[in-house]
């Protein structure tokens, strides 16, 4: 709620820095990193490169970040996005209007998290397990959407979407910010935000309250399965095809990594969306460096999870709590401990 | 104590230190062989703070325990089985999707060439519990038997283990009365046949009907030792609540009970609070008492809809209402600061200021958000109304003191303008000062016409703030106190009352 501007810059500066620290060292590596250049209408450059790539992570760990603040966690998400790219796909080669497949894939999305919410809020079912159902189940539906193959298209519209560009820029980067600063909006500019994170710090203490926890655990959910659906759009109008089996493996991963790294508490409660966005940002531009350093490829996953481990160790509360000690202890030398007393008075003679 | 029979376990000296407070100060205790042993308190007073130590779940910080003369250090529960001390929970702590026979022999199972003899353990088991006068089969899961025998199993299991020293930490929390005249019978067996039995519970008339002695628990430590052939359950309850009760009558000031505002009509909830009926009127506020788990909190919880009653009709004002869960209520005007501010009360990392108006944000609902500036407005009133002391309105709740916290949690309730303000144990765990403040803001608001609901073990708080006192035990409602009858005295003396005699066994 307390969201004044120097809070908010308060609590992203330590991301701030990190993707800072990240991009330098892409410039080290590549000196024309930051360069972007106009061809054709349309900018390019690696930093817009690392704003494109990091979409789908980006739009993930929006609604992941909520679902994290409930003290939950979505492990659907990645197969959610394949669903969501069979559906739009499949819609647009039977010959329906773009728009129509987009929101024919959104509304897939919803329900999909919808049903997640449905086994957490209403049945109590873990998180972890109840989204673990459509985690297995989900690419299974996503292939009989496509039939086992790959669905291309070569609808302009819904290619527009993940690759082309709205005034020079691409249309993913737009999209991402859109629905970042939206569901700010949305969730700081309302209660929603309050109240989702009294939800996910002590639930007993917010139905005593009055909170309507059920309804708004159904209702983030189904937020995660909108954002899912939407990258799982974007991603699939990249390549001009639905491939059921690829698309988006992993990446439940890659945005739960981006929520933790933007600060956020697995174990709920206080959240920053921003901070995740970041942490999307963070993520690619990681992926950018072991790209552009020219390290063989087969070195990739190990350099990214090293890195990725260091950004977590500097962010660990022991770590914090050692800084937050050195800086205190060359300020002034504190004075000894006193042995614990035994705050006991006499025992008198009783009876 | 006869002087001529040796103790089987004393403590002697127990003392246990968590950080910042005291949980046993030099403690003794004396189990005698073939001697049911009660061991007595209220919540806090250390109970399960001395058995853990006994049993080795926690280290003791200072004293001794000897066992049949020896001393004794146990490190770990299995350690103490292992030396004769066995313990049987509330919660009945087996494996409930393994047979009984299963249950009564894991951990040290018949087995011959490192094979499981099945048919051997399930003749043994049948043996054993025909011992403690069960005639079931032990093939059978757990679970397909009543809670109480699984309660017997349990205790059976702790006896064929340790089988000195049997340490029963409320064991009839969740029984019927047939059920619990199933364990006690068990009980006796065992007593006869020499163990030491420790019991624990919250039901003095149990205590009275099984137990030879008694040790009382307050603040951690022993407040004294009693043959209860030779104390009435006034002296206990006495004892327990710890206090020279003072027969201080106070002077009722101003404002009438005014209208009837909510009617019970046999609201209750199965294996929790018999039903009841329960008037409220405007401007009165109603106390009640009652031991721990003689259904205070389960009232205040079941008229909140914290808990959803199974049966009852409820009416404010003369109009029907139903009311299912807390939200129902809350749109009724009704208002809950529960007994555990931790974990039903703050949400500990928001910052005051939303605690204070999270249950008004939640009945808006959240598309309606306070505006900021009404949000400090109300937040910076109930901070100067209540003098709630912080560095700041952004600070998270769970740094204020406990008082401060009991504050907020008041002030969030106020501002939903509550007609009908439940508190459970208002007071507890606060420091002196907000305890006064609390107490006289009570007092203010029945005067300004709303209508209250306390339930508090502090006498001496209830006779000072309450125009009516409902005395509850055993989960029913046993007396009312109005007026001048109100004393600490006459509280304890309808709390202690002897149950009808009734025949149940």
């Amino acid at each position: 709620m307390s969201a004044t501007t120097p809070s908010v810059f308060k609590r992203i500066l330590p991301q701030l820095i990190i993707l800072a620290v990240v991009l330098a060292l892409n410039v080290i590596v590549f000196p024309g990193f930051l360069n972007i250049e106009v061809h054709n209408g349309r900018i390019f450059g690696n930093l817009i490169d690392v704003l494109n790539r990091g979409a789908p992570v980006a739009l993930l760990c929006i609604g992941m970040t909520l679902v994290i603040a409930t003290r939950g966690i979505d492990l659907s998400v990645g197969a959610v996005m394949a669903i969501a790219g069979a559906t739009a796909a499949s819609l647009v080669s039977d010959g329906h209007h773009w728009t129509t497949s987009l929101l024919g894939a959104l509304l897939v999305g919803s329900l999909c998290g919808l049903w997640n919410g449905f086994l957490v809020a209403v049945l109590r079912i873990q998180p972890i397990v109840a989204t673990l159902v459509l985690m297995v189940a989900g690419r299974g539906i996503a292939q009989l959407i496509t039939e086992g193959t790959i669905l291309t298209f070569i609808d302009p519209g819904l290619i527009r979407l993940g690759a082309g560009t709205i005034i020079g820029i691409p249309t993913p980067i737009l999209i991402w910010i859109a629905l970042g600063a939206g569901a700010i909006l949305a969730v700081r500019r309302t209660a929603l935000g309050m109240l989702i994170e009294a939800i996910g710090i002590n639930e007993a203490s917010s139905r005593l309250a009055g909170i309507n926890s059920r309804v708004l655990l159904i209702c983030v959910y189904a937020m995660t399965g909108l954002c899912a659906a939407l990258a799982g759009v974007i991603v699939a109008a990249d390549i001009k095809g639905a491939d059921a089996n690829n698309a988006g493996l992993w990446l439940e991963l890659d945005a739960i990594l981006a929520v933790v790294i933007g600060g956020n508490s697995l174990l709920g409660g206080r959240f920053s969306i921003l901070a995740s966005l970041l942490g999307a940002l963070i993520i690619q531009s990681v992926n950018s460096l072991i790209l552009l350093s020219g390290m063989p490829p087969e070195f990739n996953l190990i350099i990214k999870s090293v890195l990725i481990l260091c950004i977590l160790v500097i962010q660990s509360p022991k770590v914090g709590h050692l800084i937050y000690m050195l800086r205190a202890s060359s300020l002034h030398v504190p004075p000894p401990e006193p042995p614990s007393r035994r705050v006991l008075t006499p025992k008198e003679d009783a009876q | 104590m006869p002087d001529d029979i040796r103790p089987l376990l004393h403590a002697s000296g127990i003392s246990k230190f968590f950080p910042g407070a005291v949980a046993l100060d030099e403690v003794e205790l004396t189990l005698l062989p073939g001697e049911v042993h009660a061991l007595l308190g209220e919540n806090g007073a250390g109970k399960s703070t001395l058995i853990k130590c006994l049993t080795g779940a926690y280290r003791r910080d200072g004293g001794t325990i000897t066992l049949n003369g020896a001393e004794i250090d146990p490190a770990s529960t299995n350690e103490s089985q292992a030396l004769g001390i066995g313990t049987v929970y509330q919660e009945v702590n087996l494996l409930p999707n393994l047979t009984v026979a299963e249950n009564l022999f894991l951990g040290r199972q018949i087995t011959r060439g490192g094979l499981l003899r099945r048919r051997a353990m399930i003749r043994a088991a049948r043996e054993v519990l025909l011992d403690y006068g069960l005639d079931i089969d032990p093939a059978e899961p757990l679970t397909s038997y009543s809670v109480a025998v699984q309660q017997v199993v349990a205790i059976a299991r702790a006896v064929e283990m340790s089988g000195k020293v049997l340490i029963l930490d409320e064991p009839t929390a969740s029984l019927d009365r047939d059920e619990v005249q199933l364990v006690f019978s068990v009980i006796r067996k065992l007593r006869d046949r020499g163990l030491a039995v420790v019991f624990i519970t919250h039901f003095l008339d149990q205590v009275f009907e099984i137990s030879d002695r008694a040790t009382v628990l307050r603040n951690g430590r022993v407040v004294g030792e009693r043959d209860l052939g030779q104390v009435t359950p006034n002296d206990i309850v006495t004892l327990m609540l710890g206090r020279q009760l003072e027969e201080r009558v106070h002077e009722r000031k101003g404002g009438r009970a005014g209208e009837v505002l909510v009617e019970v009509e046999a609201l209750g909830k199965r294996g929790m609070i018999e039903p009841f009926d329960l008037t409220i009127h405007e401007g009165e506020v109603v106390g009640l008492a009652g031991l721990l788990g003689s259904g205070r909190t389960e009232t205040a919880n079941l008229l909140f809809g914290a808990v959803q009653g199974d049966q009852g009709r409820l009416r404010k004002r003369g109009q029907e209402i139903r009311i299912t869960r807390p939200r129902d209520a809350i749109t009724q005007r009704f208002a809950l600061c529960p007994e555990d501010r931790k974990t039903d009360g703050i949400v500990g990392d928001l910052s005051v200021r939303d605690n204070i108006i999270l249950a008004l944000q939640a009945r808006q609902g959240w598309t309606r958000p306070l505006p900021r500036a009404r949000v400090n407005e109300i937040a910076e009133h109930y901070v100067r109304a209540l003098d709630i002391r912080l560095a700041s309105l952004d600070m998270p709740i769970r740094l204020l003191s406990g008082g401060n916290q009991q504050k907020a949690l008041l002030a969030r309730w106020l501002a939903t303008q509550p007609e009908l303000l439940i508190l459970d144990e208002p007071t507890r765990g606060i420091d002196v000062g907000a305890h006064a403040e609390i107490i006289a803001l009570i007092e203010r608001l029945r005067e300004e016409g709303m209508a209250l609901l306390v339930a508090s073990s502090e006498l001496e708080e209830l006779v000072a703030y309450s125009t009516r006192v409902i005395v509850l035990r055993d989960r029913r409602q046993v007396g009312e106190l109005t007026g001048d009858q109100i004393t600490p005295s006459n509280i304890v003396a309808a709390i202690a009352a002897e149950a009808p005699k009734e025949v149940t066994a």
